[in-house]
C-alpha cells in the first residue's frame, strides 16, 4: 500500500497564465531516406510560423528558451542531438535543454516549456520534439526500444518491449474483458476507427480503410494483440510555441489563431510493473469510493490496484490536471481528446485512468459511440471524440514528437482550423499523399476545451496537457 | 587469434583483455531509382558494455547456486517495515535504508503462482531465448511485488502454480538463469542446464 502526503497532494498552480499560440507538424512516415532530422524539424517549425502568418525569422526573434523532446539517442547514434537541431534552427546562443521520458517525451517537453513561462523565466518558449527510428534494422530497433525496460530484470527476456507491455494487456483482457469475443471486437473497432480517421490526415503514416475482421485476422504479435492492434513506428517532428499573455496577444494579431490557455500535469510509476504495490484508487472529481467498494466481486482478479491493469501515472496526471483546471467531469467539460493508443487495449485502459469511464467499464466509451466524431449509433456528434488524428495507431508514434503532435491536433479544433490544416490540397501535396475522394471534415464544432495524454512505456511517465479557450475557463484562478 | 573481451576487477579497477570490437567498413547507401545517387552510409559497430551489478550482485550470484534471494526492510522506523521485495532491491524505496537479504527459495516453491502472462512470437535483436517466449509475472504470499520471468515447460495460465528452476550448469549470471515450470514438473523434463 502506498499513500501520499498532504504536500505531495498539492494541486499544481501556474504563477501566471500560459498560452499556446501556434504549433506545427512534419509529415510522418516509417522512414525518411531522403531527409536529415533537421529538415523535418524545420518543416514543423515553418508550419507553426505559417499558422501565425509570420516569417520563421520573425517568430524566432521572440523565442527566449527552447525545450527539445528526443527520446532515443541510440537510434540516431547522436548524443546531444538537441544541440544539432538548436543550431540548425539558428537559435544559438539561447538556453536549451533536452527532455527524455520515453513515449511521454512530447508531453514532458511541453510541461517544461509551460513551467518556464509560468515562472517568468521566459515570455516565449519553443517546445520541439522529434524521433528518428529508421536508422537501424527493425529487429535492432526492437532491441533498442527494449532498453527502456530494466536492463537487468526485464530486457534480457527477449529484448522485445511488446512482451513486457502485453502481460498487462493479458491481465486486463482476462479480468475486465472476461475474454469475451465482444470485447475483442471492441478492441478491433478502435483500430478501425483510428486507421480510418488517419485517412483524412495528410501527415498520417497509417491511413487504412479496414474492418473489424481485418484486425482480427492480422498476425498475432502477442495474443490477444495482433499487428493491427499496435501503434506505428515512425519518423517525424512536431513543435509548439508557448507564451505569456502579452506575447500571445502580440504574436496572434495577424493570425486566425486565438491564444489558448495551456496547463500540463504529470504523474509517474515504477519502470518495472513488477514493483507496483497495492494501493487505494486515487479518486477523480467524478468518482466516489463507494463505486469501487465491491470492485473485486464484480471483476474477480481485479482487486489489486493499480496491479497490471491500471496506469497509476495516467491517473495521477488527470488527478492533478483536473483539479488544476477545474474539470469536474471530463466527459462533460472536454470537447475533444487525443489519447496515447500504443495498443487498442491500452487505449481502453486509459479511458478508465482519466475518468472517461469508471475502472472496469472502459469498453463502453467505444461501444456507446461517444468516442467518435459522429456517433455511428445515433448519427449525432460523438459526446467526446478521441484521436481524430488517427492517434498512434493510425497517424504516428515518432516518440519525442507524439505528445506535441497530439496538442497540435486538439489545438486545431479549438482554433477552428482543423479543416484548413488537414483539408487544404497544399498540405497533401507537401506530404506527397493523395487526398481521398471521401475526405471528411472532422472539425469538432464549437470546441472550447481539450486534452492530450502522453504516456511512456508501461506507464512510467504520463502527462495530461489541457487546453482551453480563454473565454471558456472552468476555474477563474486556474 | 581473436578472443572474446573479458573483464576482471583488481584494486577496484576494471582490467580488460581480449577483443572488444571489430572494425567493419562503412558502406554507401545509394538510390536504386535515381541512378545510384548517394543517400547515406551505414555505420556498423560492435561494442561490449561493462556493467556493474553493485549491491544486486548477490541476487545474480545466488541464482547459479539454486537460490532465489529477495530483500526485506527491517528498519523499525519504516512505515512499511517487513515488506519483502522481489525483484531484489538494495534500498527500501520508502525509508531508503539498506534492506536485509532474504532467501525466499522455499517460499517461492510453496506459493508462486502466475499473476499474468504473455506468449510472444517475436523478439528483438540479440535475443537468446527460444520463441515463442512465455513471459510470466509471478506473485508470492507475503511479497509486495510481482516478479517478471519466463516459463520453460508447459503453457501459462493465470493462477497456475509454478516453481523456480535455476541454470546451475554454465550460468549466464543474468536474469535468464531463473526460470519457472508448472508445479509437479519432473527433473527429467527440465531443459539442459536447469535444475530445481
Amino acid at each position: 500500500m502506498i499513500t501520499f502526503t498532504q504536500q505531495q497532494s498539492k494541486i499544481p498552480k501556474l504563477m501566471r497564465p500560459v498560452y499556446i499560440i501556434t504549433a506545427g507538424v512534419s509529415k510522418f512516415d516509417r522512414a525518411f531516406p531522403d531527409k536529415r532530422t533537421e529538415e523535418i524539424c524545420i518543416d514543423a517549425f515553418t508550419m507553426a510560423s505559417d499558422m501565425l502568418d509570420m516569417e520563421p525569422a520573425e517568430l524566432k526573434g521572440y523565442i527566449h528558451t527552447c525545450y527539445y523532446g528526443h527520446f532515443a539517442d541510440h537510434f540516431g547514434d547522436q548524443l546531444l542531438g538537441e544541440a544539432v537541431i538548436h543550431d540548425r534552427l539558428g537559435l544559438d546562443p539561447l538556453g536549451n535543454i533536452g527532455v527524455k521520458t520515453g513515449g511521454a517525451t512530447g508531453g514532458s517537453t511541453l510541461w517544461e516549456a509551460v513551467k518556464a513561462v509560468a515562472s517568468g523565466y521566459s515570455d516565449c518558449t519553443l517546445a520541439m520534439g522529434w524521433e528518428r527510428m529508421d536508422e537501424v534494422p527493425t529487429d535492432e530497433g526492437n532491441f533498442l526500444i527494449s532498453c527502456a525496460a530494466d536492463k537487468d530484470w526485464e530486457s534480457p527476456l527477449g529484448h522485445i518491449y511488446t512482451g513486457y507491455y502485453a502481460v498487462m494487456a493479458q491481465k486486463y483482457w482476462q479480468v475486465f474483458g472476461k475474454e469475451e469475443d465482444s470485447f475483442r471486437r471492441t478492441m478491433a473497432e478502435i483500430s478501425v476507427k483510428h486507421h480510418n480517421y488517419a485517412r483524412f490526415n495528410p501527415y498520417a503514416q497509417g491511413p487504412m480503410k479496414i474492418t473489424v475482421d481485418d484486425v482480427l485476422k492480422s498476425p498475432v504479435v502477442a495474443y490477444p494483440l495482433r499487428a493491427l492492434d499496435a501503434c506505428l513506428m515512425s519518423v517525424g517532428a512536431a513543435c509548439a510555441i508557448i507564451c505569456d499573455e502579452e506575447t500571445a496577444i502580440k504574436l496572434t494579431q495577424k493570425s486566425k489563431n486565438k491564444p489558448l490557455r495551456i496547463w500540463v500535469a504529470a504523474g509517474s510509476h515504477t519502470l518495472r510493473p513488477a514493483d507496483r504495490r497495492d494501493m487505494e484508487i486515487p479518486l477523480l472529481p467524478n468518482e466516489t469510493a463507494e463505486q469501487y467498494k465491491d470492485f473485486g466481486k464484480r471483476f474477480p482478479g481485479g482487486e489489486r490496484y493499480p496491479g497490471f491493469t491500471g496506469f497509476l501515472a495516467a491517473r495521477m496526471s488527470a488527478w492533478y490536471g483536473y483539479r488544476m483546471t477545474g474539470i469536474t467531469n471530463p466527459m462533460e467539460d472536454l470537447d475533444v481528446v487525443e489519447l496515447h493508443d500504443a495498443f487498442t487495449i491500452s487505449d481502453i485502459q486509459t479511458y478508465e485512468d482519466i475518468g472517461l469511464r469508471p475502472y472496469g467499464y472502459g469498453r463502453d466509451y467505444v461501444e456507446s459511440g461517444d468516442c467518435y466524431h459522429i456517433n455511428p449509433k445515433t448519427g449525432k456528434p460523438g459526446r467526446l471524440p478521441s484521436n481524430l488524428s488517427g492517434g498512434l495507431i493510425g497517424c504516428m508514434h515518432a516518440v519525442g514528437a507524439t505528445g506535441i503532435m497530439q496538442v497540435f491536433e486538439i489545438a486545431c479544433h479549438l482554433w477552428n482550423r482543423w479543416a484548413e490544416m488537414h483539408g487544404d490540397e497544399k498540405y497533401w501535396k507537401r506530404c506527397k499523399r493523395t487526398k481521398p475522394d471521401d475526405w471528411t471534415n472532422l472539425q469538432v464544432k464549437d470546441a472550447k476545451r481539450a486534452m492530450a495524454i502522453s504516456h511512456a512505456g508501461v506507464g512510467s511517465h504520463v502527462t495530461a496537457t489541457i487546453l482551453m479557450d480563454a473565454d471558456s475557463l472552468l476555474k477563474k484562478d486556474a | 587469434m581473436s578472443m572474446f573481451g573479458q573483464v576482471y576487477v583488481k584494486n577496484n579497477q576494471y582490467k580488460l583483455k581480449g577483443d572488444f570490437h571489430e572494425l567493419t567498413p562503412n558502406i554507401p547507401i545509394r538510390n536504386a531509382d535515381e541512378g545510384g545517387r548517394l543517400m547515406g552510409v551505414t555505420n556498423p559497430r560492435d561494442m561490449t558494455y561493462i556493467h556493474a551489478y553493485g549491491g544486486e550482485a548477490i541476487f545474480f550470484e545466488s541464482l547459479a547456486k539454486g537460490k532465489l534471494v529477495a530483500s526485506r526492510c527491517d528498519n523499525t522506523k519504516c512505515k512499511y517495515k517487513g515488506s519483502v521485495w522481489m525483484p531484489f532491491r538494495i534500498y527500501c524505496p520508502d525509508c531508503l535504508h539498506t534492506m536485509a537479504v532474504f532467501d525466499m527459495t522455499d517460499l517461492a516453491k510453496k506459493t508462486a503462482r502466475i499473476h499474468t502472462f504473455m506468449v510472444c512470437e517475436r523478439s528483438g535483436a540479440f535475443n537468446i531465448l527460444d520463441k515463442p517466449i512465455k513471459f510470466i509475472n509471478i506473485e508470492f504470499d507475503g511479497v509486495v511485488t510481482i516478479l517478471m520471468s519466463y516459463l520453460l515447460v508447459g503453457e501459462p495460465k493465470i493462477g497456475m502454480r509454478v516453481v523456480p528452476i535455476f541454470k546451475k550448469v554454465d550460468p549466464t549470471y543474468t536474469i535468464l538463469d531463473l526460470s519457472w515450470v508448472p508445479e509437479g514438473t519432473k527433473e527429467g523434463q527440465l531443459p539442459i542446464g536447469f535444475s530445481f
